[in-house]
């Protein structure tokens, strides 16, 4: 696994056990988070409970919005004011929100945005899925724009992805998104949580210890000693949005060569390499471990970052008669990066679970097993 | 020695403006600037934009100012006034944006007593995009999608958001004024002072409804437009102070 640069230090570290969806609300408040809006649904409300709690403990804002549509574009509010802010739900909640993600990488806002994924499409029910891929990865909202989207697979990633993606949010200046799912979300798990660092002075653009003070020039704080910010969407004037698309890209194929990230396991020699993401991702490691004791060369490819897609490391461990094994808890969305990866597609094959349903041990064994032979 | 008696005021850029002859909005601009100017906040103010004619009001404005997703205006005000509550932030919004897609977030945000201003231009039809009928459009009055005159029956009747805003307890000022005559304009300014002043004091949420013109999409001149507030629109929307 590709080591993130300036990682979380704990010296002083706590063992806590704690649910994934706390985790997330702690590491950003350790992010430096002051402004959170969200809106109830399942099964993401012990993160917008948590922040309800914290804020009040360093001083920050929460606002239980009136709907999803509100709550992003109070997101919108304070990062445009210059201070880290955050929404967070789950799949229909996720598809309301989407307005406000469009118009905050239209102004190249930062902000952090958490889905807890249940099964769909409609109000579906509150299990645990990951079809929201699609959605995550290649839009969502209208226009030519992409989001840094990382996959937490435990609880402690729950909490250092969240803290990591403040950093990459202002870092490149738009909306980035933690993609957990029901499970992540609401199970338990020993986090080490250090409640005193909580920023971090390397970090460019952060906000000082007075949430009203922001480092961030192009924030709207007044425009005292300055000429006036203006921060808008609408491009109107002649190639004007043109423009504006071309430096989106730009930035994007930065973000597409330095933050992808991934984890591969046991793929020396690998004959069989199992795909999965998130929660499929730990059932896959657990199928790799069952299918190597019965002798069977099997591997995990985990891509962490599903925007960008680590394309090119997937690649490379095509061997020419590699077998591939796409798991996830959808009808097959990552699916189609990972055709895009490898050319030859008949030896890429999918086994997922729809509707809250997770792929057992033994099912992704079987079908393995069956690809295998 | 020649004496300057009329300026253009600081919070104001040279931008020429875009509106339709006789329109209300450079007017509100205009009273908004003023107001500013004489409060010294200019450089105190951040204002959010809306979808819908007065949308780059920040070419116009010489001060911090974003723009809103249609509706979504007072949801962003609240966000950028709770993590900067020392400074003056307020929304600058027509019917479309506030009294149709923004109706939940309007209502919200007075609800919750947001310490902010809104600045609601109400005319009664969508101008920017071809003049369909608003919430606001008054009964029987042609627009683009109500050919034969709003008819109650099938587009229901005209929302009155100013009165339904002052019956909430977390608002502390709404007042409907109009733009039709000088008279009603310096009105219309001291509204807007008295808006702006509560917000400072901290008192809460602040609106003020300015019924303005829009000659364009109401097929009239722009004196029988404001001939037609003054004689028609105010018995629909009548003016004064509802609250505060
Ligand atoms: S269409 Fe109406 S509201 Fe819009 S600029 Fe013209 S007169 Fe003003």
């Amino acid at each position: 696994m590709r080591k993130a640069k300036g990682r979380v230090r704990r010296p002083d570290g706590k063992r806590i056990l704690i649910t994934g969806n706390e985790a997330c609300g702690e590491g950003a408040v350790q992010a430096g988070l002051r402004f959170y809006a969200g809106y109830p649904i399942t099964p993401q409300n012990e993160l917008t409970a948590y922040m309800s709690r914290r804020m009040l403990d360093v001083g920050g804002t929460f606002i239980q919005a009136e709907s999803e549509l509100a709550a992003i574009s109070m997101v919108f509010g304070a990062t445009v004011a210059g201070v880290r802010a955050m929404t967070s739900s789950s799949s229909p909640g996720i598809s309301l929100k989407q307005e406000g993600i469009s118009y905050l990488a239209a102004c190249e806002l930062p902000a952090v945005i958490v889905n807890i994924m249940r099964g769909g499409p409609g109000l579906g029910n509150i299990a645990p899925s990951q079809s929201d891929y699609f959605q995550a990865t290649k839009g969502g909202g209208h226009g030519d724009y992409h989001m840094v989207v990382l996959a937490p697979a435990s609880c402690q990633e729950m909490l250092d992805f969240t803290r990591e993606l403040f950093d990459i949010a202002d870092r490149y200046r738009g909306p980035v998104m933690v993609l957990g799912d029901g499970i992540l979300g609401q199970m338990m798990e020993p986090v080490i949580v250090d409640r005193r660092s909580s920023i971090d002075v390397r970090r460019e653009s952060q906000t000082t210890n007075d949430k009203r003070q922001t480092t961030k020039s192009w924030a709207l704080t007044g425009c005292k000693g300055r000429k006036p910010n203006v921060i808008k969407s609408l491009r109107l004037k002649e190639g004007e949005l043109e423009a504006f698309n071309e430096k989106l890209e730009k930035k994007y194929d930065l973000i597409r060569k330095r933050e992808i990230r991934f984890e591969k396991y046991r793929t020396e020699g690998a004959k069989i390499i199992i795909v999965a993401y998130g929660t499929s991702s730990r059932i896959g490691r657990a199928s790799v471990d069952r299918l190597r004791k019965y002798g069977i060369k099997a591997g995990l490819f985990r891509p962490i970052s599903l925007w960008p897609f680590p394309y090119e490391a997937l690649k490379k461990l095509d061997k020419g008669n590699t077998k591939f094994l796409t798991v996830e808890m959808s009808a097959g969305q990552m699916l189609e990066d990972v055709r895009l990866a490898i050319e030859d597609k008949s030896r890429v094959h999918f086994y997922g679970r729809t509707g809250g349903g997770i792929p057992s041990e033994e099912a992704i064994v079987r079908e393995a097993i069956s690809y295998k032979l | 020695m020649e004496k300057l008696i009329f300026k253009k005021p600081e919070a104001m850029t040279d931008a020429v403006m875009h509106y339709c002859a006789g329109c209300g909005h450079g007017i509100v601009h205009r009273l908004v600037a003023e107001v500013i100017d004489e409060l010294g906040i200019r450089e105190k103010v951040v204002a959010v934009a809306p979808v819908g004619c007065a949308v780059i009001a920040y070419d116009y404005w010489n001060f911090d100012v974003t723009e809103a997703a249609h509706g979504r205006t007072p949801a962003v005000a609240t966000g950028i006034k709770r993590v900067l509550p020392d400074k003056v932030i307020f929304t600058y919004q027509g019917d479309g944006d506030l009294a149709a897609i923004g109706t939940s977030e309007i209502i919200h945000s007075a609800n919750r007593a947001e310490n902010i201003t809104v600045i609601f231009v109400n005319n009664g039809v969508y101008g920017m995009t071809g003049g369909q009928m608003a919430p606001t459009t008054t009964v029987g009055q042609k627009t683009a999608t109500t050919k034969a005159g709003r008819n109650i029956r099938r587009d229901g009747f005209p929302i009155k958001i100013s009165e339904m805003l002052a019956v909430l307890e977390g608002t502390t000022y709404i007042e409907r004024t109009a733009v039709s005559s000088p008279k009603e304009i310096i009105k219309t300014k001291k509204a807007i002072k008295k808006a702006f002043g509560i917000q400072i004091k901290n008192e809460g949420f602040s609106m003020v409804e300015i019924l303005a013109t829009c000659p364009t999409y109401w097929g009239q001149s722009s004196q029988d437009a404001c001939t037609r507030i003054e004689k028609e629109l105010v018995k629909t929307y009548p003016l004064g102070v509802l609250k505060g």
